[in-house]
């Protein structure tokens, strides 16, 4: 047995399994858990699903612990909370109640407005916000189903914007083929940042960890640097800025101006299907998941391993690259070396929030964008800074990845906990722990 | 030191894994375990030597219970156990490898390891070891590593060494050496464990055998029991030890193997010059002892090799330098040596392992659009077909016994029209009873007229099976013998002699044997390969 | 049958027999250095400057002629990547030192021609330095964080967030105590804290360590942010305005060109960096400690069953890191400048994960790699004043295509442990 192969035996059910498809946590990957209403009963009930509400509620709990806790009223409150205590834990509950009501306000409904149209306006800004992350956030999913972390949609969704900006802004084409022309090199962009890693890792074993990361940095570099150049700088201008793209290679606003949903949110929508479609329905999707859940395997049964990284990786690229389009397409416009703002790095969150499913994804980056929408709405309302979302963001995150917390802490499946205490008795015995 | 197990039992959930174990052990003993694979040996060393907390029952050193916390504490009485996996860590120097746990220090905790390199020294000359304390364990062959593995225990003043399938990875000739080393340590008073489940090797060295089935004592019986007798035990019922195969009907031959040869990262031929032949309806079985070049050999005809070199011939057209996936379509089926590893993907559903390597053909896939219908009926045929224990052929393989798994994986292979079907280890981990399905199949699969490749590193399994047999030894073929040669002939030719020289050799020391005439056990005692078959 | 449990991705390098990565490697750079450094040399004098005027003991300076520098490096250069053909060809190895001599001779070559193009080619060598090694202080703290994870099996992509926690409690504390030493000691318990929620995420939950790596990197990003936001900017004066750690110059030995100011004049932090390189790196290869330490990164199941408490050996490891990280992450705002801003840390985390990936997991060689990567940075600022045409930018990214050819194999082999990420459960 040569060196580069895991032990038989003991050791190899550790070694020899790849990183297991992050996210998927307790539950098993059921190929077709999506389409069928069984499946998600079955999921309901096998609790990952309650876990998975759990996580959002505890998080928010924290989240508003955190405001109580630094608010001023709270603070002032507090000086005499010895005499009345109610007044503090008043002034707690409006500071945490208040935040996410504006939260509510501005990424749900908003009753204030003045027409009905208008008070659902707050919903199609989360779907605006949702649009990047979910395609972003598919681009790392199906790089997790084949067994890779992709934590270069920064700078993929970067490359996607800077091929589709200049696009956009220096070539003139009619209605609709501009358009085209724009998606497709946005796709191009960011794939071609993606099967970088790909490559390498297919040649040389290069952690793609590692480098994704540094590809993010070259990435803000690299469009920093064009910015300067005369191909990609406004003229006229000395910021860092480009020429605003033509009026024929932007996303259509699908509601009207009042609204920024822009045709980019259909692009996502249909995203989801192919990625679902793909990984779940064709032979592509079978060879990248049989890579990601056992490469030696897939090896054997023919399938090429070191394809299968180069195709997901440029997949996952493209993907990303598609939240550049909407990006500086749909709502930017312009390119600047801010345009991938951190969905890259939020991407990651959304897809381990969605276990890695694209429609578990784009649920998930719903959700998110709803928090960064309702964010920027709370942070103006009621001076809660927006990097509390990042906390429960991360929150969420992290007990959904480990379950038995949330269980835990909830006190779920309490009869099993209660037998292994007993189980456990003697040893608490000998041990003299209480 | 007497040690004692009273009424040990380990449970993991809801399966028992050891139950209500008794054993005595004796100084100056050699104790064998014999069981089938998962009967519940190791679990049971593993508590003995402190890993696993026993869920009832006791351990009594020299009539004193005591606890073990961990390995720790197990060391500290003087139990010392070498691991069927080595226990070693590659990148560290033997000296490292033994010092660690038990090191000695100068002023703050800087280590001193001159002590540990004397030890090293003294116990391997005491015994004739040979190992060199500072040489790298990665560089060394895995009879070495086993040594240093023993002088760990032995470091560690070890009164009671366990040893579990020790022979498992040795050649003939350093199972030999291994019995000698258990012998002086025997006859310096150290009582020894030895755990396995081959019945030669367990009769051979052991002073006491406890058979243990299904993680239960079946009885403790000396080693001049028959071999025969030793199997009923260890299975349960009375196995039939022969297949009852036809003769073989070998029509062409239309698998050629010409001077194949792949080569190994340092600078040596893990497979070399290697060149042999199979007919249709006919079973070569190779057989040689573990790492001498069966992989290789296997993942070679299957272009799983990009460098090897030669020639590979099926119904005339040459495979190497093909891509896997066409080698696969030219009809070739594929049992690799580990399933879990190479076989199964197991987190896939059976549905998805049945058809891990024709995925994209009909009637299974059109174009790039799967049928996941058609996918799940085949399943749910080739399940019952072939006989796979399971609730439901969506559910994921890994949740499968290690006999069901390989069923799959079976299945999978011959459910397709073949032209030459490969197997290695097919009943490796594999309970008694699917071993007598797989292999009926793999007869079957002869009389069908398909060309059969086997590689086993049981010659029990080899004998059982082939037509013919091919003996690998260091990359290279020392011969291709008939089916019924004898174990003698194989081992000497696992130890790497050519079929002509193993032959005379052979010759000569069963006339040697008659001269002596002798009878005792002795002669033949620490001859494993040379015991008498079943 | 092996014993390395080492899992190498099936298909990717295979048991090839010859490397040709180094030649390959070595053959582009030595083209770069023809084309860039010799063809391109520009005809002027570079000068560095070894001495400054207020200096004690002033040594000449170092004047080289651009192309002619470029030339001999250019031929140098080519001369070490034929040996390397030759030698690979041969099946022989590549001696470590053509490696370092080629490296050295690349940076020679690399810095005259660069301080060459300039409008002013004169840059203080003695400056470029020093402000390289305060650059790498942060890095250095950091990837000593990551080795001491990585080599207990634990991956650690929370350095960022560990070095910005202990940016925000350092300031924070040194504030509210008026202390700079006690916002230290806060810094390095705040990295604690962050390794605490990796090892019991990682080590007890099972939970995949890049996940918890990165995840934590956003929360700590979030949770400074946000009180950044809301109590400091509320009350700077009390919580971020924190007494900054003054410079200890040692007499005599700080007049030592170049090496004096590096060595023997730096704030305590800088000391400290010094210190905790060679320390750990004794620990580790030299006592029992670090003996048992690399067998648990190397092989868990060897080192459990020779009586050594893997998990608690992990997750004491893991703090240790967080302490060493975060009390780095205390020069960002207590030596670098005087105040917390958010995300002030700027993604140095992830270079320090570079720098110790790049140093093969070794506290000398993530040492000298994040030296280097500071001296990237530096340069950067060196040149910008000295007017340069090369854009700032490529300068920036310098550090990033290292580490990805690095990792990439051309530079030079890493052997990562054995059993980095793979939670340790006993079956």
């Amino acid at each position: 047995m040569s060196v580069n192969r895991p032990n038989a035996g003991s050791a190899s059910e550790e070694t020899a399994a790849p990183p297991p498809v992050p996210g998927t946590g307790d539950t098993t990957p059921a190929p077709d858990q999506e389409d069928h209403g069984r499946g998600i009963l079955k999921s309901i009930a096998t609790g990952s699903s309650l876990v998975a509400i759990l996580a959002v509620v505890l998080s928010i709990i924290l989240g508003g612990l955190l405001i109580a806790l630094t608010d001023e009223d709270v603070a002032a409150a507090s000086t005499y909370f010895f005499s009345r205590p109610g007044d503090t834990l008043l002034a707690a509950w409006e500071a945490a109640s208040g935040a996410y009501a504006a939260l509510f306000q501005g990424a749900v409904f908003n009753p204030g407005a003045d027409s009905l149209g208008l008070m659902f306006r707050p919903l199609t800004e989360t779907l605006t916000v949702a649009t990047p992350l979910i395609l972003a956030g598919l681009g790392v999913a199906v790089a997790f189903r084949a067994g890779l972390f992709n934590i270069g949609a920064q700078g993929q969704i970067i490359l996607g914007a800077m091929f589709a900006g200049w696009i956009g802004f220096s070539w003139h084409l009619p209605f609709g083929l501009h358009l085209l022309f724009v998606v497709l090199a946005g796709f191009v962009g960011g794939a071609l940042w993606g099967v970088i890693p790909g490559l390498l890792k297919a040649r040389t074993g290069a952690h793609e960890v590692i480098v994704t990361i540094m590809l993010n940095y070259i990435a803000i570099y690299l469009v920093g640097f064009l910015l300067t150049t005369p191909s990609f700088q406004n003229p006229g201008s000395s910021n860092p800025i480009s020429p605003r793209l033509d009026d024929t290679a932007v996303f259509p606003q699908i509601l009207g101006p009042q609204f920024r949903l822009h045709l980019g949110f259909l692009v996502a929508i249909a995203a989801t299907y192919g990625v679902w479609w793909l990984l779940n329905r064709s032979t592509v999707g079978f060879e990248l998941r049989a890579v990601g859940a056992n490469p030696f395997a897939a090896r054997t049964a023919g399938i090429s391993v070191t394809k299968g990284y180069v195709v997901v990786m440029m997949l996952a690229g493209g993907l990303a690259g598609l939240a550049g389009v909407a990006q500086v397409a749909g709502t930017e416009r312009v390119l600047t070396s801010g345009i991938a703002a951190s969905f890259g790095f939020d991407a990651i969150t959304v897809a381990l929030l969605g276990r890695s499913h694209p429609w578990g994804v784009f649920f998930a980056g719903v959700l998110f964008g709803a928090f960064r929408a309702g964010g920027v709405q709370m942070q103006t309302l009621t001076g809660t800074p927006i990097d509390i979302v990042l906390v429960v963001q991360s929150l969420i995150v992290l007990f959904i990845a480990a379950p038995p917390l949330v269980k835990a802490i909830f006190r779920i499946d309490q009869k099993k906990t209660a037998k292994a205490r007993k189980g456990s008795k003697n040893q608490l015995v000998s041990g003299g722990a209480a | 030191m007497k040690l004692e197990l009273q009424g040990i039992t380990k449970r993991f959930g809801s399966l028992v894994a050891n139950d209500n174990i008794d054993l005595v052990v004796n100084p100056g003993e050699v104790h064998c375990l014999l069981g089938e694979n998962g009967a519940g040996k190791s679990t049971l060393m593993n508590v003995l030597y402190g890993l696993y907390e026993p869920t009832d029952g006791q351990i009594l050193v020299d009539g004193k219970p005591v606890t073990f916390r961990g390995p720790g504490d197990a060391m500290a009485v003087g139990i010392g156990m070498v691991h069927q996996h080595f226990m070693l860590i590659p990148v560290f120097t033997v000296a490292e490898n033994v010092a660690l746990g038990d090191e000695h220090t100068k002023a703050g905790g800087i280590l001193d390891l001159d002590k540990t390199r004397a030890r090293i020294r003294e116990i391997s000359d005491r015994y004739g070891f040979d190992v060199d304390p500072d040489a790298l364990v990665e560089d060394l062959p895995v009879g070495v590593q086993q040594r240093v593995e023993i002088i760990k225990a032995l470091v560690r003043k070890a009164e009671v060494l366990i040893l579990d399938e020790p022979t498992a990875v040795l050649t003939p000739q350093e199972t030999d050496e291994l019995i000698q080393i258990i012998e002086e340590l025997k006859a310096g008073g150290t009582a020894i464990v030895f755990i396995s489940h081959k019945l030669r090797e367990v009769k051979a060295v052991s002073d006491v055998i406890t058979v243990i089935r299904r993680g239960a004592v079946v009885g403790t019986v000396e080693p001049s029991a028959s071999t025969s007798d030793l199997a009923s035990m260890m299975v349960g019922r009375q196995v039939s030890l022969s297949l009852n195969k036809a003769p073989a009907t070998p029509g062409d031959t239309t698998f050629v193997v010409r001077n194949l040869t792949v080569p190994g990262s340092g600078g040596q031929n893990l497979l070399d010059n290697v060149s042999f032949e199979i007919a249709k309806g006919e079973i070569l079985a190779v057989a040689g002892v573990q790492g001498n070049g069966q992989t290789e050999l296997t993942e070679a005809i299957l272009g799983l090799h990009p460098h090897a070199s030669g020639s590979v011939q099926l119904k005339g057209k040459e495979l190497l330098g093909m891509k896997v996936k066409d080698i696969i379509r030219e009809g070739v089926g594929f049992v690799p040596e580990d399933r879990k590893i190479d076989g199964l993907v197991g987190s896939f559903s059976i549905a998805e392992n049945m058809i891990l390597n024709w995925y994209n053909e009909p009637p299974f896939a059109k174009g790039f659009a799967m049928k996941p219908s058609v996918v799940l009926k085949n399943a749910q045929e080739k399940v019952a077909e072939f006989d796979v224990r399971t609730q439901s052929a969506e559910a994921p393989v890994s949740t499968l016994s290690g006999g069901n798994q390989q069923k799959v994986v079976l299945a999978r292979e011959l459910s397709r029209p073949l032209n030459l079907f490969i197997a290695s280890q097919p009943t490796r981990g594999v309970d008694v009873g699917s071993i007598e399905f797989l292999h009926k199949r793999i007869v079957a699969e002869r009389d069908a007229g398909t060309p059969v490749m086997i590689v086993s590193t049981e010659l029990d399994e080899i004998s059982e099976l082939a037509d013919r047999i091919a003996v690998l030894h260091g990359g290279e073929l020392m011969g291709v013998v008939p089916g019924d040669t004898s174990r003698d002939v194989l081992g000497l030719m696992m130890a790497g002699m050519t079929a002509e020289e193993a032959l005379r050799q052979d010759a000569s020391a069963v006339e040697e044997r008659n001269r002596a005439a002798g009878g005792h056990r002795a002669a033949g005692a620490h001859r494993v390969t040379g015991e008498e078959d079943r | 049958m092996s014993i390395a449990a080492t899992v190498t991705d099936p298909g990717v390098a295979g048991p090839s027999t010859r490397n040709w990565k180094a030649p390959i490697g070595f053959g582009v750079g030595a083209l770069i250095a023809l084309f860039v450094f010799a063809i391109g040399g520009p005809a002027a004098t570079a000068v560095f400057r070894v001495s400054d005027d207020s200096d004690r003991f002033r040594l000449a300076d170092i004047a080289l002629p651009a192309n002619v520098v470029g030339w001999v490096v250019a031929v140098a250069l080519i001369a070490i990547a034929v040996y390397a053909f030759l030698q690979v060809r041969g099946g022989r190895g590549i001696n470590r030192w053509a490696g370092i001599a080629y490296a050295v001779l690349f940076v020679v070559g690399f810095l005259t021609w660069v301080v060459g193009i300039a409008d002013r080619p004169s840059i203080s060598l003695a400056g470029l330095v020093a402000g390289s090694v305060t650059l790498a202080i942060p890095l250095i703290f950091g990837s000593l964080s990551g080795v001491l994870c990585e080599r207990v099996g634990v991956v650690n992509i929370a350095i960022e967030g560990q070095l910005l926690s202990g940016a925000f409690a350092a300031a924070v504390a040194a504030s509210v105590s008026g202390n700079a030493y006690v916002g230290l000691i806060a810094a390095a318990f705040a990295g604690v804290l962050v390794s605490l929620v990796l090892a019991i995420f990682s080590i007890k939950y099972l939970v995949n360590q890049i996940i918890v790596g990165v995840v934590l990197n956003v929360l700590v990003s979030g949770l400074t942010g946000f009180l950044a936001s809301t109590l400091l900017s509320r009350d700077s004066a009390t919580f971020n305005s924190p007494p900054g750690l003054p410079e200890v110059r040692i007499p005599l030995l700080a007049d030592i060109p170049i090496i004096g100011p590096i060595l023997f004049q730096q704030s305590i932090v800088g000391y400290f960096m010094y210190a905790a390189v060679i320390v750990i790196w004794i620990g580790l290869y030299r006592t029992k400690w670090g003996l048992r330490v690399r067998a648990v990164g190397e092989h868990p199941q060897a080192a459990d069953t020779m009586g050594i408490k893997v998990n608690a050996t992990r997750f004491w490891n893991v703090l240790l890191g967080g302490a060493v990280a975060g009390f780095g992450g205390a020069f960002f705002t207590l030596v670098s400048v005087s105040s917390f801003t958010r995300d002030m840390t700027a993604g140095q985390g992830y270079i320090a994960l570079a720098a110790l990936i790049f140093g093969r997991w070794n506290p000398i060689g993530a040492f000298f790699a994040a030296l280097l990567f500071g001296f990237a940075t530096n340069l950067r600022f060196v040149l910008s004043i000295i007017g340069t045409d090369v854009p700032s930018q490529f300068l920036a990214m310098l550090p990033y295509i290292v580490t990805i050819l690095a990792v990439a194999g051309l530079v030079g082999r890493s052997r990562p442990p054995a059993a980095g990420g793979i939670p340790y459960v006993k079956e």
